[in-house]
Parts: structure tokens; sequence; C-alpha cells
């Protein structure tokens, strides 16, 4: 597996939601090389017939009755909000302007 | 005379038979935390008021006769990645900085039902990544046995304030030896249980399939104690195990390991396990013979590959829950001028939010999950895990439970390691295994190093839902090492003076 470069970095950084100024950037690139070098271990052993598990506990669809119970108030639930309106969370802008 | 140096056992018995009230013990831990936290830098909130109604609502209970649970009345110290309603809940981040939570997490909803007086919340590795809490946010916490040196991580505030005598228990949380290894470097107790045995509603996310918060404290009695109130099946976790806890307590007071087979892990020591922490590993383990344990030599091949795994498969996952961190609903926000689109103020808040370790994972685990690199990393990883869990089946054919130091160091100098994250990482040989197999598991100490002077720890291994087994090993190695110092290992800790 070759190395990562500042590029993918970069890319992987906007793929994240993460804003990295270029010295972020190159310090991460060359200390993900050699985590990944380090990792790379793992793909020594992963033979085709191993089956991959994702889960301790082998449980799938856990799931409850559908019943009404007591939950936060709006107040409550935007308590910790940076910033709303009228009950609700405001946020930036999604869309633009025009 | 019941003091902060008691156990919580003690500390429970004193409280019933009256000659201490809740208030008095709060407040000597309260004045213990205000002595020396300057120092230790255990506690990133101290709950002083909340602490203080706590310990008068369980005193005038028990004045009116109500019949209280064993803990009722004694302080703990909670890691701060779980939710408490109405305080300060910042998982060691700046992203959630004067965030206070609308709800209780399960873990705090038990511990209050059952009086457990909480102190505070306790210092960690941003997000629980970390294993040395030089992650957190808030600075460092310092290790009571020596202040320049790390109190483990990611725990290391719970560990640090069990050590230094500000609570005499603490929650931890575990994705990868953060109970234990804080546990092993400050010579005090930590139990990870099995994965699904106490409930993560509350727990801030890290790695959902690995997390599992559990008991902290200085014997394994008073960790069996804390263990029965938090365990149990909880609706609001999926994960949650639907079954009876096992009797934890009944098995740390039995003080018998006669006839269980014992396995000491070939793999987990060795090269580049601290001399010291392997004498004293063996002492424990002669320890247990004479104690009329059976000791075998058990192999788990695949161990080598754990950590490798481990550090594709934390970061894959936290890099999932931590997209929930992105200005929106709660927690900081960074550059809304009103011109700027929400992309931009989530960028820029998780620029300022995030420090360097989780951002560093988060940008791994993006790149283990990108298409034409999953399988290779990802896929692989997942693979590995299921070669863990066959070596641990075969392991456990042959032992009731699997031993090994905690970890292979004792605790390094503040700073040793900041800016090297493979070697950072190596600190969790030998409890990731655990995690990533989903059984439980213990550390507790088992002698100084002779070369440093530091504590070590012994780690006990058991099946899944078999936590009480670990238990009982401890319980019994526990007594059986104090009898051969004639004192426990926190007799010896350097006094902290205050400032």
């Amino acid at each position: 597996m070759a190395g990562i470069s500042r590029d993918e970095v970069a890319h992987l950084a906007r793929l994240a939601r993460i804003e990295m100024s270029d010295s972020e950037l190159d310090h991460l690139a060359t200390q993900l090389d050699s985590i990944l070098i380090a990792v790379a271990s793992v793909q020594e052993v992963a033979q085709a017939d191993v089956a991959p598990t994702s889960h301790p506990l082998p449980l799938t669809n856990v799931t409850r009755e559908d019943v009404v119970r007591p939950s936060l108030t709006s107040d409550e639930a935007l308590s910790g909000a940076p910033a709303q309106v009228e009950d609700r969370f405001k946020v930036p802008q999604i869309l633009g302007e025009e | 005379m019941t003091n902060i140096h008691s156990t919580a056992a003690q500390m429970s018995d004193a409280l019933s038979a009256g000659s201490i009230t809740s208030v008095e013990l709060t407040e000597q831990h309260l004045d213990q935390i205000h002595k020396v936290d300057s120092q230790v830098h255990a506690f990133l909130h101290v709950d002083r008021e909340n602490a203080l109604a706590q310990a008068r609502e369980v005193d005038a209970q028990r004045k009116s006769g109500q019949k209280l649970s064993l803990l009722a009345g004694v302080p703990l110290a909670l890691k701060d990645v779980l939710a408490q309603k109405g305080v300060p809940t910042t998982c060691g981040s700046k992203m959630l900085e004067g965030w206070r939570p609308p709800y209780d997490s399960t873990v705090v909803s038990k511990l209050k039902e059952a009086g457990v007086v909480i102190l505070g919340k306790t210092n960690m590795d941003e997000f629980a990544m970390g294993s040395s809490t030089e992650n957190s946010a808030y600075g460092p916490t310092h290790n009571p046995w020596d202040l320049t040196r790390i109190p483990g991580g990611s725990g290391g505030g719970s560990a640090a304030a069990l050590a230094s005598f500000e609570a005499p228990l603490a929650i931890g949380t575990d994705t990868g030896g953060s109970i234990r290894q804080p546990g092993a470097v400050t010579g005090t107790v930590g139990v990870k249980p099995t994965y699904g045995a106490v409930s993560r509603y509350g727990l801030v996310a890290f790695s959902s399939s690995l997390d599992q918060a559990g008991p902290c404290a200085r014997t394994v009695l008073d960790t069996a104690l804390l263990h029965e109130v938090i365990a149990g099946y909880d609706q609001m976790d999926s994960t949650s195990i639907n079954a009876p806890v096992p009797q934890v307590v009944a098995a740390a007071k039995k003080l018998d390991v006669k006839g269980l087979k014992i396995g000491v892990v070939k793999e987990l020591s060795g090269e580049g396990y601290q001399e010291g922490v392997l004498q004293r590993f063996n002492e424990a383990v002669d320890a247990l013979v004479q104690a009329g344990a059976e000791i075998v030599e058990v192999s788990c091949p695949n161990f080598e590959y754990a950590l490798a795994a481990y550090y594709l498969i934390a970061p894959s996952e936290a890099s999932s829950n931590l997209a929930r961190f992105d200005s929106m609903r709660y927690g900081l926000r960074v550059g809304d001028d009103g011109k700027a689109s929400a992309e931009e103020v989530m960028n820029l808040t998780r620029h300022e939010g995030f420090g360097a370790e989780v951002k560093r994972r988060i940008i791994l685990g993006t790149y283990a999950l990108s298409s034409g690199y999953y399988d290779a990393y990802y896929g692989s990883a997942q693979k590995v895990r299921t070669l863990l869990i066959r070596d641990y089946q075969a392991a456990f054919a042959k032992a009731d439970v699997l031993v090994s130091p905690t970890c292979p160091t004792t605790a390094f100098k503040l700073g040793e390691n900041v800016d090297n994250p493979v070697a950072m990482y190596l600190n969790d040989i030998a409890t990731i295994p655990v995690n990533m197999a989903g059984i439980g598991a213990m550390s507790l100490p088992c002698g100084l190093a002779p070369e440093d002077g530091l504590p070590v720890g012994f780690q006990i291994m058991s099946p899944a839902m078999k936590d009480d087994l670990m238990y009982q090993v401890g319980g019994a190695l526990e007594a059986a090492l104090i009898n051969k110092w004639g004192k426990t290992l926190l007799s010896d800790i350097p006094v902290l003076e205050g400032k």
C-alpha cells in the first residue's frame, strides 16, 4: 500500500469537514504515513475465508414497543443550541442566497 | 476512624453505623480535592453544591429509617464523558465547553438511585482518545505517585482521583484500555465489564462496538460494589445485554482460587515489556499458585495484530460518531457571521473544536472507510477481530481466566510520547484484545517495579458474561499480595501536601 500524500489528506479533511492549515496537513501526512505502515499488518492474516466481525454481540434488529412517553421539552432540547429562533435551532445558510 | 483513606466498604459500614454522616464524608473529600487538585488536576469540574445536596438527602433518608443501598452516601468521581443533567460535560474537548446535558446517562441515573454522591467530573483525553490524558483540551492530569508522570488515559482523572484520595470510587470508560491502563499506572483497580453489561446510554460515543463504562476503586471489593450498582439491562441501549448481572460482590469476597485454571498469555509478555513489570507479574502468578490455582500457558497467536486492527476499527467508528459535532444543535459554533454557509461554519468549528489526536483519528478513520481502501484496512481489521475471538475461545477452553501485565511499562513522563502516536499506541497492546472480543477484564496492582518504584498492573481477563471470575481471582490475589507485603500498595504513595 502506497504512502499517503498531502493532497490525499486535504481531500480527507474536506470529507471530514475539518478546516486544516498547510502546516497541519504536512504534519498529519507524515504521521498518517507512519501509522498506516504500523497498521498494514492486518492484511497479512485477513484471509478470504475469515468472516468479518463488526460487533462483539450477535444482535440484529433490536426493537421496542413504539409507545408515547415523556421526552425533553423544546426548552430542554434547545438548551445547548448555539443559536435559536422561535423554538427551533437556528443554523447558518445551507443553500446559497440567490 | 473513617477518613479519606478508608475503603468504600468501610465508609459504607461507618455510614450505616452512624459514626459518620455522608455530609461529613463528602466534605472530607471536597477538602482533599481543594488541597491537592491544583497539583494533580484530576477534576475538570467540582460539583460542591450538588454533592453536598445529595449527601444531605441521603443523611435525611437514613435518619428517617429508609432502607438504603450499600453505597448510599459514599462519594464518587465521574469521568467527564458521561452525561449528567445540568452539570458541565466536556469530554475533555473545547467542542463541548460549557455544554450542560439536558438528561442523565443511565450510569448516572443508577448512581443517583443508589444514593452515591457525585463529587464532580474527571479529566480525560479528548473524547477518550489517548493513553496519558495529555490530549485533554484542559491540560493533563498528573500521576500522584510522581507528578512529572502520566496518570494513564484516557481515564487518567478518575484513576488519579482515587490514588490521591480525592474519591474512593470512580467511573471510567474503556475502549482500548482507558480504565485498566490508568488503574495500572496509579496502583488502583479498574474493571472493564463484558461489553453490553453496563448501559452506554448517555456515554458520549467514541467507538460504539468497543466502548464500555466500568467501575474504578482502590480495592477489588469496592470495585465490585460499584459494578453491581451500574450494571444491568437497559432498554435505552440496544446493545445492552438482557441477562442477570453476575454476582461480582460475592465473587470478590470468596478469596479462594483453589482448582481454578489461570492461563498466562504467552504473547503478552517478553520483548517490549519492562523488566520490573515482568518480575512483579511473575511474582503475582506465583502468589496465585501458592493460593491453589493451577497455571497453564496459553497462546493467542493473533494478538500481535490486535493493536493494528484496533487502530483501524476505533478511528473508523470515531470518524462516524464524531460527525455529530457539527455545530448545529449544541456545542461550539465558530465563524457564523451571517454570511458563511453551514458547511463553512462546520469546517471552522471542527478545526477549532477538535485537538490534534482527535483530528488524526477522524482522518485515519475516514481514510480506512473510504472507497478503494475499505477492504484493505477496515475490512481486514474486522477479520482480525474474528481471529482474536477465536484465540480467546481456544484459550478459555484451557483456562478459566487469562492473565497478563496490564501495560508493558510503568508510567512514562508527561510529554515523552506526545508527538509519537505509534509509540503512544503501544501502551494499549495488552488491553486492546479484550475490547475487540467484547469480554471483561480487570487491572489490579501487583507491586512497584524495582527500577523506578512505580506501580505495576496485573490484568485478569474472563469470558463474556462471566465477570464474576475476574473478581474471584482478583479478590484472592489482592488478599494474598497484601498479606505478603503486610500493607496495601497505596500506603506507599507519597503524601501530597498541597500547594
